[in-house]
């Protein structure tokens, strides 16, 4: 079809945007992960309960209603603005998939045998060797496939953003749409596709990690 | 813009009302999911490669790009489709949409109880002579299903949760009456805030049941899962 080059060059101008907010939200995210699933094993019960907390509101609430919610009551009920709303779409993504990455930190950290703090003790490590030297490194290969799978879910996540006004791929494609009706079937398969080729060096990276964490494990 | 208690009150009978739609929503896309999730399985189980190969791949795509852009293609673009084309309501879209996005995870849910099946069953089964029918509702099944019941219900939750994803093509449910009730009065804030607690009222003591489940049956799945 003579359109089609046409629909991507309309839809390619929200390229940045999506892969500006994807790749903030994965830095964004992975650190909370790693501060949220590491409070959460920490022995300060305060600091525990909190993170607890604030693991389930999020997980326990919408993505799309958090970013409402966010772009709303940020600027009105707390006057905070971030100066973008790239920044907006990036905090509620990144709390949101932050708090379920933390329970793979969490669950991998927690899934180290037991024998190896024992041992770790009694080798007299401090805590901090422990964790850096002993539990870590065996926890993070098992996090690693699962780390993968999530950064697919805030690849799809980032497609909300058009709903708070960001002029993402999915934006610019509704543009296009709206005034070329009968064009819509390949705007939405052009969009679908070009997720798609930004999601395969994902899906290459996830499948990687899965022979990773097998390599030299019994099961 | 501050925060007013009464608006809060005031906004959750209609919330409410949308809770209804957003639940019923959310059995019909899980229903269509779970049905459709065994057409996955089917295809994978096809002895011919080249098949099994390319709906491998479709199953892969329809899983990692956005739900809401599949959405909006079921919606806006099928219509305009030359022959097939048919105009949906939203509601239909929303299930036919969501559904199918999350069959692809539910496929891997069965195919992952499947796969822990023990070999000796099969081979068991087949040194018994028993039929290809009898395998499976005899023997196979029985075992493969009970482990991934905690991963269904996972499953109904993170649906539960897409499913306001529907409001954007218009179909009016919890999220949808508190946008509207924001752009009438310009109070965002509060009905968000009730339709955000209502799904945490609702999603976390599922989230606890169901990690009772799990530690009863106590199983560990190869798994290629949301949360």
């Amino acid at each position: 079809m003579s359109s089609l080059p046409d629909i991507f060059s309309a839809v390619v101008q929200g390229l940045g945007i999506t892969l500006q907010v994807l790749f903030l939200s994965i830095i964004c995210a992975s650190i909370i992960a790693f501060v949220a699933g590491l409070s959460r094993v920490n022995t300060n019960p305060l600091l525990r309960g909190f993170t607890g907390f604030y693991v389930e509101i999020f997980r326990g609430t919408s993505l799309i209603v958090q970013l409402f919610w966010f772009s709303y009551a940020l600027p009105g009920l707390f006057n905070i603005h971030l100066g973008s709303d790239v920044w907006v779409a990036v905090l509620a993504i990144s709390l949101n998939y932050g708090a379920y990455m933390s329970e793979i930190v969490r669950g991998s950290i927690q899934a180290v045998a037991a024998g190896q703090t024992e041992a770790s003790i009694a080798l007299n490590l401090s805590r901090f060797q422990r964790m850096r030297h002993i539990i870590l490194p065996q926890a993070l290969r098992m996090m690693l496939p699962e780390y993968g799978n999530y950064l697919i879910q805030i690849l799809k996540a980032t497609s909300l953003v058009s709903l708070i006004g960001l002029t993402d791929l999915l934006y610019y494609g509704n543009i296009y749409r709206s005034t070329h009706i009968a064009e819509s079937p390949m705007v939405y398969v052009l969009l679908l596709l070009m997720y798609f080729v930004i999601a395969l060096p994902l899906i290459a990276f996830t499948r990687k990690m899965e022979s990773i964490s097998k390599k030299g494990v019994a099961s | 813009m501050t925060w007013s208690w009464d608006v809060f009150f005031s906004v959750i009978p209609l919330i409410v009302k949308g809770l209804w739609i957003t639940l019923g929503l959310t059995l019909a896309c899980y229903l269509f999911a779970a049905l459709f999730g065994f057409v996955w399985v089917f295809i994978s189980r096809l002895p011919w490669r080249p098949v099994t190969w390319l709906f491998g791949w479709i199953a892969e795509f329809i899983r990692s790009t956005p739900p809401l852009v599949q959405l909006f293609f079921i919606y806006y673009a099928w219509p305009m489709m030359p022959v097939i084309g048919v105009s949906l309501n939203p509601f239909v879209a929303a299930i036919l949409g969501l559904g199918i996005h999350f069959s692809t995870y539910m496929s891997e849910v069965y195919r992952s109880g499947i796969e822990s099946v023990d070999k000796g069953q099969w081979e068991a089964s087949t040194a018994l002579n028993l039929s290809t029918r009898q395998k499976w509702t005899k023997i196979i099944l029985p075992q493969a299903i009970p482990p991934t019941i905690p991963m269904l219900g996972n499953y109904l939750i993170i649906m539960f949760k897409e499913v306001p994803l529907a409001s954007t093509i218009g179909v009016v449910a919890m999220l949808h009456i508190a946008n509207d009730y924001g752009a009438q009065y310009y109070k965002f804030v509060e009905p968000l805030t009730v339709v955000a607690l209502f799904f945490l009222l609702l999603s976390y003591p599922s989230a606890l049941l169901i990690n009772k489940l799990e530690k009863k049956y106590n199983r560990s799945f190869d798994k290629k899962t949301l949360a």
